[in-house]
């Protein structure tokens, strides 16, 4: 039951581009991403897209579809009307390279950042002991693909390009709650305090939980519920709670 | 190295969504305004919020501590003056009521995208042109929320006694209508919109990292966060409930129509 | 020429996955100036795919567990072809790579006592696979990235600079390696987002490029497996050998056909899910080889009791070798038995709960529910071979990962010998962590005795390689044009056709036929449209390149070897033949073209062969080569 599929893929560079209309074959089963491979086939050898896995399991065939974030490996066609026009564009929150492939260098940026997982004195490899209830917490935010949709629908980058500086994203404030929940880490016995590294270096507070981010990921991570509102409130324990601060002050 | 920018030859409109992404805020918007407007109007309506017969009270007058509540709805006594009559009962104690909802992670969500429009909606452009999140005062202040917890516990355990005392009939002794069924769903849905809020998920267990030294908090954590999970549906339902029962006193206490009892 | 841009490395790492990044890190730790060129984004290469986990005989979950048994299981598993101190070496040494992880922040599953938990995987006869769900490469992968990382993060404090020992080159594609005489002095490569040659001089290139599946229709490789350090390896002189040996995994999905041959993990049959037919017949019990009959249960009653009971029962023959299954399965489709879009099925909903489905297997069943629309808590799944992993590669000293070629080493899917002629599942994420880390320290043990003779290469190389790298442009009379996407659709079902899972002499012959009037018609392949920016049809023109070459040589191997073993089947020539146990085909190019020779396998090392009962080594070798341990020692 194949049909012609109506597209219309933003063509383009940094420095201009234009949406285009294409017809192409599609089949029962199909995915987004499948089109975009027989448009480059068959019509626009030159398109580019960025793609790996095909399987949702890399992270590398993030778009937008009609207007919303996704991956394209993993967005069937039979969510659209065979008559209806699929709109497929670049990443908004990223400066665009060529078509459908943007600069997420940003990301890695921001990677570098995170003080990495600080490795706990006087326990030799092997002999690391972690119950499974202790590392649940950190494995979920592990499951990131890094596709950076989180970071592309984020409203704090993706409207306010001046806030990249001062802001690492979902996925970067995610990945310091990973660490703080770490049961190994040892980060702050050498002197570092990651929620406060979220607040100062990543921005935490210019999250306001709006939960896009939770939204459009395709791992289904409780990014919002489970990362940035835990970070914040550790971040109240020692910052924003007077109690706690008024008993720091009397300590030192 | 700094972060590269968008480029500004990409520019695409608003949104290219074709859904109807502007349902939710909207309905978002209409629901809170609602509340909004019958929480004003009743609060300074000021009168039918306790039937004594029954031993109702309305959750909006909860608990009545100034000299103007009407006789016998001050269960625990009146410590403020009846400073004027434009001041109405509700004053000293709503602030705190509305502080846990105003700071709840949830309605800050619900509100920043329905009012503030901040973004109105996933991958849709918001209209401001600085944003500065919750950095600065006042929005900064948004962090006090555990303080507003433990208030709304405060608010809760009172709530659950006048829903005890409820069970009364009109001559004394026990007895049930329709109005004590409700409000024991009420007092059910506070406590449950109360006890699955983000900073006592954090409090009661959160905030540690070794589980497994912890059991007893591992197993409430586990629990507060699987209330948590439905936090938002928690958090409509217990404020429709109030303002039901609220509305439901209100008619009885004015004579509307009388109270179904079903036992006394 | 133009001026092109130039780097200095001491290391070199081609590839970004599990073998290049461990190979990195250990060259870096070493104090080397190292560069990792990797042709995607970082952290996205194929590793992320592996999903069952990393065998490591830790004994975690069973005490029983030692490297012993794990070199047993390998060199069953291969079919005793695997280069045994490459076996040797995987077994002894995978437990400490795994550990290492934990102290750059991995989380596997644990045990009750706070161990690495283990679990069942084909072939291995204890719970071995340190295990994250079923998404233990992305878990791998990523923490690897995060550990270079973190050294670069102590460049930065160190030097102020991120990059000063350590720098990742995404989205870089390698064409060439530069040779001076016939030593390493570098690479070649384009930056793909703009097309900009760069040449990068260092006396060390570690070839970690994975494997060739993209050269066949039905695979679960992704677009980069194009075989590129297979083919530079050959063109700079190296040998390749195991060609022929292909590993088809018995369950990728048959369906939609979007998505047929992606992988189905190997776990779902670890953790208790079963093949049926299109009547719901296990038929697995039909299909256990003489070899492994010791081994496997002959009746579902004794094979359902191994799982509580692993000591007093014998294993189900759903946990065959890969070869076996895929073969079964294949069997079962043949004889009319298959499901409607020609598979059998994967049954774990009636097996498992569906709790227990959620929390084993959450990605299998999150793929199912989003590519399929099959929920594999209570539907089953329709699953059939696909094109997994190639056992050839580059034949490399087993101690240092070295090739033939002075200043070249390879590690991961790209070295050939570790698995013989049949990988055991689990066995691909240890390799990449033992031999990457080998691979990196014999290169810092190669740069540090050619610290004062830093070879070089002469402009013209240089230019040469630019130029042919840039001839799909120039190929610009419309008629006699050839697009890369048809042609390597015409390449994949060829290979796929007549040189994929149950061979014959005759078909290969014709394969060969049609590689060569390809290879013919790749010369006038185009560009037709578009320039040097970002543009995925000259980057394919120039991967098929690859493709064809190492197509070659599988197909050229596979005709050569006249008989069936592991992930060598041949209709013409069924049956294993200890004659060619010993015998390894190694593929080299000369002048162009590729030639297959024949080389004898080094002989096992006699307290080696003595971990394995006479009775068994007699199923596989010579009695010549038994003759050591004929004699009690």
């Amino acid at each position: 039951m194949g049909y012609r599929a109506r597209l219309r893929v933003w063509r383009g560079d940094a420095d201009s581009g234009e949406l285009r209309d294409y017809e192409v074959d599609a089949e029962e089963g199909e995915v987004v991403l499948d089109l975009l491979h027989r448009l480059q086939a068959t019509q626009c050898p030159d398109l580019a897209v960025r793609w790996n896995c095909k399987a949702g399991k890399c992270g590398s065939c993030s778009a937008e579809v009609n207007g919303r974030p996704r991956l394209t490996c993993m967005t069937r066609l039979s969510l659209f009307d065979t008559d209806e026009t699929i709109t497929v564009t670049p990443m908004r929150a990223f400066p665009v390279i060529k078509d459908l492939v943007c600069d997420v260098s940003y990301n890695y940026v921001k990677a570098r950042e995170v003080p990495a997982f600080s490795p706990p004195e006087g326990l030799e490899p092997g002999e690391y002991r972690m119950q499974q209830r202790d590392v649940e917490r950190s494995q979920e935010f592990r499951k990131c693909i890094e596709c950076f949709l989180c970071q592309d629908t984020c409203h704090v980058i993706r409207d306010h390009s001046e806030n990249k500086e001062a802001f690492s994203g979902p996925r970067f404030l995610m990945r310091v709650a990973e660490l703080e929940m770490h049961p190994l880490d040892s980060h702050q016995e050498k002197g570092g305090d990651r929620p406060e590294e979220a607040r100062g270096d990543h921005g935490l507070g210019l999250c306001n939980i709006t939960k896009c981010c939770t939204e459009v990921c395709p791992e289904h991570i409780g990014i919002t519920d489970n990362a940035l509102i835990p970070l914040k409130e550790r971040l109240a324990d020692r910052r924003y709670d007077p109690l706690t601060m008024l008993f720091r002050r009397k300590r030192s | 190295m700094s972060a590269p920018t968008t480029s500004s030859s990409l520019r695409r409109g608003r949104t290219l969504r074709t859904d109807r992404w502007w349902l939710p805020p909207l309905g978002t918007a209409l629901g809170l305004g609602a509340f909004v407007v019958y929480g004003l109007i009743r609060t300074f309506m000021n009168q039918w919020y306790w039937v004594p017969e029954y031993h109702y009270l309305a959750p909006f007058f909860s608990p009545c501590i100034s000299d103007a509540c009407v006789p016998g709805a001050s269960h625990f006594g009146s410590p403020f003056p009846d400073l004027a009559p434009w001041i109405p009962p509700p004053v000293f104690v709503l602030p705190f009521v509305l502080g846990f909802r105003l700071t709840c992670y949830y309605y800050r969500k619900a509100y920043y995208r329905s009012f503030w429009a901040a973004p109105p909606a996933c991958a849709v452009t918001e209209p401001h042109r600085r944003y500065t999140g919750e950095t600065r005062f006042p929005l900064i202040m948004q962090n006090v929320h555990r303080y507003f917890f433990y208030a709304a516990l405060l608010v809760a355990a009172v709530l659950t006694y006048d829903t005890v005392i409820a069970f009364r009939g009109p001559g004394g002794g026990f007895g049930i209508g329709l109005g004590t069924l409700l409000m024991v769903v009420n007092v059910v849905l506070l406590w449950a919109y109360t006890l699955s809020c983000h900073s006592c998920r954090h409090l009661i267990g959160g905030r540690i990292n070794h589980f497994s030294r912890h059991p007893v908090r591992y197993r409430m954590w586990t629990l507060v966060s699987r209330m948590n999970g439905h936090h938002m549906g928690l958090a409509w339902a217990s404020l429709v409930s109030v303002a039901l029962v609220d509305l439901y006193v209100m008619l009885v206490a004015a004579g509307a129509f009388p109270d179904p009892r079903l036992f006394n | 020429m133009a001026e092109i841009e130039s780097h200095d490395y001491d290391v070199i790492v081609i590839g970004a996955g599990g073998a290049g990044l461990r190979a990195a890190i250990e060259a870096r730790s070493r104090g080397l100036r190292t560069a990792v060129l990797c042709k995607s984004l970082f952290g996205k290469a194929h590793t992320v795919m592996a999903e069952g986990g990393i065998a490591a005989a830790m004994g975690n979950v069973n005490s029983g567990d030692d490297w012993q048994v794990h070199f047993r299981d390998t060199m069953r598993g291969g079919k005793f072809l695997n280069n045994w101190r490459m076996a040797e070496l995987h077994a002894t040494e995978a437990p400490q790579r795994v550990w290492e992880l934990e102290t750059y922040g991995a989380l596997f599953d644990r045990t009750a006592d706070g161990r690495i938990s283990q679990r069942n995987f084909g072939g291995h006869e204890y719970p071995r696979l340190a295990h994250v769900g079923d998404r233990t490469g992305l878990e791998l992968i990523r923490t690897l990235q995060q550990q270079v990382v973190s050294l670069q993060q102590s460049d930065h404090a160190e030097h102020g600079d991120y990059e000063a020992g350590l720098r990742v080159f995404a989205e870089f594609t390698v064409t060439d390696l530069l040779l001076d005489d016939d030593r390493i002095a570098g690479t070649l490569g384009y930056w793909r987002e703009n097309g900009r040659f760069v040449r990068l001089r260092a006396p060390a290139v570690v070839l970690a490029t994975g494997g060739i599946g993209k050269s066949f229709k039905v695979t679960s490789n992704s677009w980069e497996y194009t075989g590129d350090g297979h083919a530079l390896a050959l063109r700079a002189g190296a040998r390749l050998i195991n060609m022929e040996f292909v590993q088809f995994h018995p369950t990728g999905m048959v369906w939609p056909p979007s998505v047929k041959g992606i992988l189905v993990t190997e776990s779902v049959r670890g953790d208790g899910g079963v093949l049926r037919d299109a009547s719901g017949r296990r038929f697995m019990f039909d299909y256990i080889p003489e070899v492994f009959k010791e081994s496997y249960a002959d009746s579902p009653e004794e094979a359902d009791r191994w799982y509580s009971d692993p000591d007093n029962n014998r294993r189900p023959p759903e946990l065959l070798p890969r070869d076996e299954v895929a073969r079964a399965i294949n069997n079962e489709v043949k004889e009319g038995r298959g499901t409607p879009h020609g598979g059998v099925y994967l049954d774990v909903a009636s097996r498992l709960s569906t709790e227990e489905i959620m929390r084993r297997l959450p990605s299998m069943h999150h793929q199912f529910k989003e590519l399929a629309d099959v929920d594999i808590t209570s539907e089953r799944m329709e699953v059939g071979p696909t094109c997994h992993y190639v056992m050839g590669g580059v034949e490399v000293d087993p101690d240092t990962a070295a090739s033939s070629v002075p200043g070249l080493f390879a590690a991961g899917e790209v070295a050939g010998g570790m698995h013989g002629s049949n990988r055991l599942g689990g066995n691909s994420l240890s390799d990449l962590l033992v031999f990457g880390r080998r691979a990196g320290a014999g290169a810092a043990e190669h740069v540090a005795a050619a610290r004062h003779a830093h070879p070089d290469v002469s402009e013209e190389v240089v230019t040469e390689a630019v130029n042919s790298a840039l001839a799909p442009f120039e190929v610009t009379d419309a008629r006699g044009q050839e697009n890369p996407y048809s042609l390597q659709a015409e390449l994949q079902q060829v290979m796929n056709r007549l040189v994929g899972i149950i061979r014959d002499g005759a078909e290969m012959c014709a394969a060969l036929e049609q590689l060569a009037e390809i290879k013919q018609r790749a010369a006038r392949l185009a560009v037709p449209e578009g320039n040097r920016h970002f543009n995925p049809g000259w980057h394919l023109a120039l991967d098929l390149r690859n493709m064809l070459v190492v197509s070659e040589c599988v197909a050229a191997a596979a005709l050569r070897r006249t008989e069936s073993r592991g992930g060598h089947t041949r209709d013409d020539h069924p049956g294993m033949n200890p004659k060619w146990r010993g015998t390894l085909l190694g593929c080299e190019l000369r002048d162009g073209s590729i030639e297959i020779t024949e080389h004898e396998q080094p002989p096992m090392r006699e307290d080696l062969l003595r971990l394995f009962s006479l009775e068994e080594l007699g199923k596989y070798f010579t009695e010549e080569e038994l003759a050591v341990v004929r004699t009690p020692s």
